[in-house]
């Protein structure tokens, strides 16, 4: 204990530095799951920052200065993640955050970030709410958020099967699988208002048996089945839902679910729609045949055995936003390391690439990204569905407006929305 | 609701009910004879579907037929009794018999947190799916509505043969007897020559063998990841309780009412099924203090 | 030495901010944690265990963060007796209901209603936020709005203070003539039935006492979070408050919030320096104890520094 005291107050010494040398190791500290549930998301990606993160230092770095990461377990309960956020921020003295993936941790450590005036990009979360409700000077999103998430899933939906008359929604019953029902119902309801909801399920998060669920969606018979869950309850619902053939009668949307498709392997039949949280895929129709992905897939398949998902992507996109910002803030400085400041304002209207189209920052600190979904096909090729029927809609028209509420600009939205939504359709 | 639905919220509530049954009758048990609240419950429950996941993979891997699967779920149960309620007694618990009963709950609680870290370390975050042995027995259609006869048959069957034949163990065998006579006066059965100590490892190797089978049974319906074994202690704790310390039948009875009340809860009224068990457990010991079945206690003067 | 100890332990603390700051806001989190571990404390001197408490932890925050988001300029005291008081009120409408039960179904009953309402929280999540919890915006002190920095120094101080205040005032009640006959649920139920008590009223008010104190240990963790989540709620907190009061000491009011500075340090470094494995860390550092020191740390102080017992803790 005494030790753990000591240790402490010797690295509480504040380092005197001047802000324009360059560093010895740029420190990054990453918050994301390394317990719990949502681990699925968060080990993978700690897989690829540590992956990327070598291959930048191998050449040399950001800026030439060498990268050293450290993580924080978002399953650990807030009390841990905010001491250790502060920890990483006040006595590690790190010079970027990525966190989090979760919505909950994001709606808690962004104000945090922004008192402890640190750069923390939110790498993963998607709840649309932070940038409406707050400005931020320090925070920014470095891929989309829920709304042109769901707004994107819709369109496809409307794109692909214009008739259908009902639909039931299976959700996991917590802020996510509330909000994004809420985006995706408003929208549905302003662009196709002859759509009959047939059933709202919210089974709670982490449910491990929907029999009863399936039971009733059997008997509704509904056109469409949407689902936004994740991880162990989509996989769960998908087998059980597959097991009793009701994936032959209903259509399912299933907007998180590439980040599934491997684990489900046969299980999920052809013809059934599936989203990516963004604009990435590991087989994306533009850049599938691109050496630098594909180098990238094989290397992190090497290392954990798994295909990428896009939780990985994310965190690729976050890693790549930070290295533009600070080429661009070097570049505005006269070639010198840039203050933390000089560093903050790169980030306006920055604009970066992960494994797929561009990114750019918007004036609220939000990214404005792609969304591409596809449907479910067994080609064979892999032991899994793949996409085919992929579309790709360009970010800025699905992303709500500067100074709006989501659901209420949602809402506002006519049946024609869907026609002027810029997309590009590549059949496989 | 007509009759159609009636009798489907029926089919999945007994279907639900019977692996609740399975897993909460261990937890019943051990409290009934050692009077412990065995927390790591639940983590013997996940440990149980892990490893049937894995060996029913390994068996597919080795080209052997899946209807195996079935047997593997009995050895993983052997398993998880032998090589970890086993230990735990001995090693563990049988040395705070003596202490308070709060020092017993929290020795389970410690070794509830160290095998939650102990799967991830064993099988990873991502999450198992293995259903081959229940795709081998097929579906039946019940009124347009198709049910895994693994869900429909299988489970409640399995919860029925483990009913009667605790019974049966503990009223008519030697072993069930000494465990009962345990049970019921601790001080009396040592006066008269039982080993207690004994009847303590055996309950609880039966006890956490029937956690392990619990899980063992759950694993072709469901995906086997991190956190599941933390909610189904909370949902066995509801059965126990509700039942009445101890209290097999009971354990069955409560079982049912949750299974059934949850899965008419979904037909009715959704956003309350998660509610059920516990709305369930209020309402019966306001009624009755000591569960459904309990007794009051003898009081010490 | 076992006056002197103590006390040079509290002025150690009360110099953290300046000594260390970097521990200022753990302690801050462990004190308030201790405070509403004192509430189970209680609850242990009378031979009761309750795996449900975070509910009252919950409630307080709640009530801080609902009134806040009501009215954003309400101030920090007005916060701190909101959430009090709303874990009062939860304290009374649950303990009517509980004090009848004992032993093992007061534990479930206690943890049935704490699920309930981690249940409510996530269900009702127009009204709670669900799972991403609510935001406790910082209040102003006493109609002044003061930085994050200062907020946080005041609001140790505060946590500080409340923990030895209500400490003293947690020995003073067990210590009172209603404490004993309190203490003697757990010796012995019936004397006290035969003196012409009711166990029940007794009961009660040991009952709400230990409610008032996880109250304002939650109301002082959500604040210093600035965010409240169904987790306050959430079961494994409440095992985790018996844990703590084990670790300190079971029955011991000093040793709980000795017990949650210990935990949670234990906690912080072990999440820190082994992200993978820290749950398995504190599960064995909850079995070494128990198994070798089943005391927890204020019996393990009392054998190093034999001499009068303090604060009239229970030799059994």
């Amino acid at each position: 204990m005494k030790h753990l005291l000591l240790a402490s107050l010797v690295a509480a010494v504040p380092l005197t530095t001047y802000a324009q040398d360059k560093p010895a190791e740029l420190k990054i500290g990453v918050a994301t799951f390394l317990t719990g549930p949502a681990s699925v998301f968060g080990v993978p990606a700690r897989a690829a920052a540590e992956q990327i993160v070598e291959d930048m230092n191998a050449d040399g770095g950001i800026g030439g200065v060498p990268v050293r990461l450290s993580f924080i377990d978002e399953g650990a309960g807030a009390e841990a993640l905010t001491t250790e956020y502060r920890r990483l921020v006040e006595t590690e003295k790190v010079d970027a955050m990525l966190a989090a993936i979760s919505s909950g941790s994001c709606v808690t450590l962004a104000p945090l970030a922004e008192d402890l005036e640190v750069l923390n990009l939110m790498w993963d979360c998607g709840t649309q709410q932070i940038f409406e409700q707050d400005e931020y000077k320090y925070v920014f999103r470095t891929q989309a958020n829920a709304t042109p998430e769901m707004l994107a899933t819709v369109a496809y939906l409307l794109k692909t099967r214009p008739d259908f008359k009902t639909l039931a929604v299976v959700n996991q019953d917590y802020a996510w699988g509330r909000d994004s029902w809420e985006i995706f119902s408003t929208a549905l309801k302003a662009m196709k208002p002859d759509v009959e909801i047939v059933g709202e399920f919210f089974p709670k998060f982490g449910a491990a048996d929907f029999s009863t669920e399936i039971s009733r969606l059997q008997a509704l018979q509904p056109d469409v089945i949407l689902s936004t869950s994740w991880g162990g309850d989509l996989d769960t619902f998908v087998q059980q839902a597959a097991q009793r053939g009701l994936m032959n009668t209903s259509l399912f949307v299933l907007p998180l679910a590439e980040s599934s498709l491997e684990r489900l392997g046969s299980t999920l039949p052809a013809g059934h729609i599936v989203g990516a949280r963004g604009d990435h895929y590991f087989l994306h129709p533009e850049f599938r045949d691109d050496p630098e992905l594909k180098a990238f897939v094989e290397e992190f398949r090497e290392k954990t055995g798994a295909y990428p998902i896009y939780s990985v992507f994310h965190m690729v996109q976050a890693l790549a936003a930070l290295e533009a910002a600070y080429d661009k803030a070097i570049e505005a400085n006269g070639g010198a390391w840039p203050s933390e400041d000089q560093l903050v304002a790169a980030f306006e209207g920055l604009e970066f690439q992960g494994y797929g189209r561009p990114v750019t920052i918007r004036e609220d600190n939000q990214g404005i990204e792609a969304q591409l979904l596809g449907t479910t096909v067994q080609g064979g090729e892999y032991p899994f569905a793949t996409m085919e029927n992929v579309m790709i809609f360009d970010g800025a028209g699905i992303t709500t407006p500067i100074g709006e509420e989501s659901v209420e600009w949602v809402g506002g939205l006519g049946p024609d929305f869907v026609e002027s939504v810029k997309v590009d359709t590549f059949e496989n | 609701m007509n009759f159609v639905t009636v009798l489907l919220a029926t089919f999945d509530g007994i279907a639900y009910a019977a692996l609740v049954f399975i897993v909460a009758v261990g937890l019943t048990l051990i409290f009934g004879v050692m009077r412990i609240v065995n927390v790591a419950h639940g983590s013997l429950y996940a440990i149980g579907a892990y490893l049937t996941a894995s060996l029913t993979a390994a068996i597919l891997a080795a080209g052997l037929p899946p209807y195996l699967g079935f047997p593997v779920m009995l050895v993983a149960a052997v398993v998880i009794g032998v090589v970890i309620g086993g230990p735990m007694e001995w090693l563990l618990l049988r040395r705070i018999y003596d202490k308070p009963e709060v020092l017993q709950l929290l020795v389970t609680f410690a070794v509830f947190m160290i095998l939650e870290d102990v799967q991830r370390l064993v099988w990873g975050t991502q999450p198992y799916f293995q259903s081959a042995a229940l795709q081998s027995l097929g579906m039946v259609q019940v009124f347009g509505v198709n049910y895994t006869v693994y869900q429909l048959i299988v489970l409640p069957l399995a919860a029925i043969v483990l009913l009667v034949g605790l019974r049966y163990f503990l009223r008519r065998t030697l072993v069930g007897k000494l465990i009962l006579a345990t049970t019921e006066d601790r001080e009396a059965a040592q006066a008269i020559g039982i080993n207690a100590d004994r009847v303590f490892l055996l309950t609880f190797v039966v006890g956490a063998a029937l956690a392990g089978l619990g899980g063992a049974l759950a694993q072709p319906t469901t995906s086997v990841l991190p956190g599941i074994g933390a909610d189904m202690i909370v949902l066995s704790f509801a059965v126990v309780a509700t039942a009445g310390l101890g209290q097999i039948e009971g354990a069955a009875v409560a079982a049912l009412l949750i299974g059934l009340g949850r899965s008419f809860a979904v037909y009715l009224w959704p956003e309350a099924a998660v509610l059920v068990p516990y709305i369930i457990m209020v309402l019966v010991l306001m009624v009755r203090p000591e569960g459904l079945f309990g007794s009051p206690a003898a009081r010490k003067i | 030495m076992t006056r002197l100890l103590p006390a040079l332990l509290v002025l150690a603390i009360a110099a953290v901010p300046w000594l260390m700051p970097n521990l200022q806001v753990l302690l801050t989190l462990a004190l308030a944690k201790g405070i509403a571990v004192m509430g189970v404390t209680v609850l242990l001197r009378a031979g009761q265990v309750s795996f449900g408490h975070a509910l009252f932890f919950a409630v307080s925050a709640y009530a801080a963060a609902f009134l806040i988001a009501a009215w954003p300029g309400a101030d920090l005291i007005l916060v701190l007796v909101a959430g009090v008081a709303g874990a009062l009120v939860a304290g009374l409408l649950v303990g009517l209901f509980v004090v009848r039960y004992r032993g093992i179904f007061f534990s479930m009953l206690n943890l049935a209603f704490s699920m309930i309402f981690w249940s409510f929280l996530e269900k009702f999540y127009h009204l709670t936020g669900g799972a991403d919890g609510k935001r406790i915006r910082r209040p102003p002190v006493l109609g002044a709005d003061i930085g994050r920095s200062d907020f946080e120094l005041l609001l140790f101080y505060i946590t500080l203070g409340l923990a030895l205040a209500l400490a003293w005032f947690t020995l003073r009640w067990l210590g009172s003539p209603r404490g004993h006959l309190f203490r003697t649920i757990k010796t012995n139920e019936t004397r006290l039935q035969y003196l012409g008590m009711s166990p029940r009223h007794v009961m009660l008010s040991g009952y709400v006492l230990s409610a008032v104190l996880c109250g304002v240990g939650g109301v002082l963790m959500g604040l210093s979070q600035g965010v409240v989540t169904p987790d306050f709620a959430w079961w494994v907190r409440s095992g985790e408050m018996v844990f703590i009061a084990v670790l300190g000491g079971a029955g011991s009011v000093a040793g709980a919030l000795l017990g949650a500075i210990v935990y949670e340090m234990v906690r912080i470094y072990a999440s820190a320096f082994a992200g993978d494995i820290w749950q398995m860390l504190l599960g064995g550092f909850l079995l070494i104890i128990i198994l070798f020191a089943p005391g927890g740390l204020v019996g393990m102080f009392h054998r190093f520094f034999p001499g009068r017992a303090q604060d009239g803790e229970d030799r059994t």
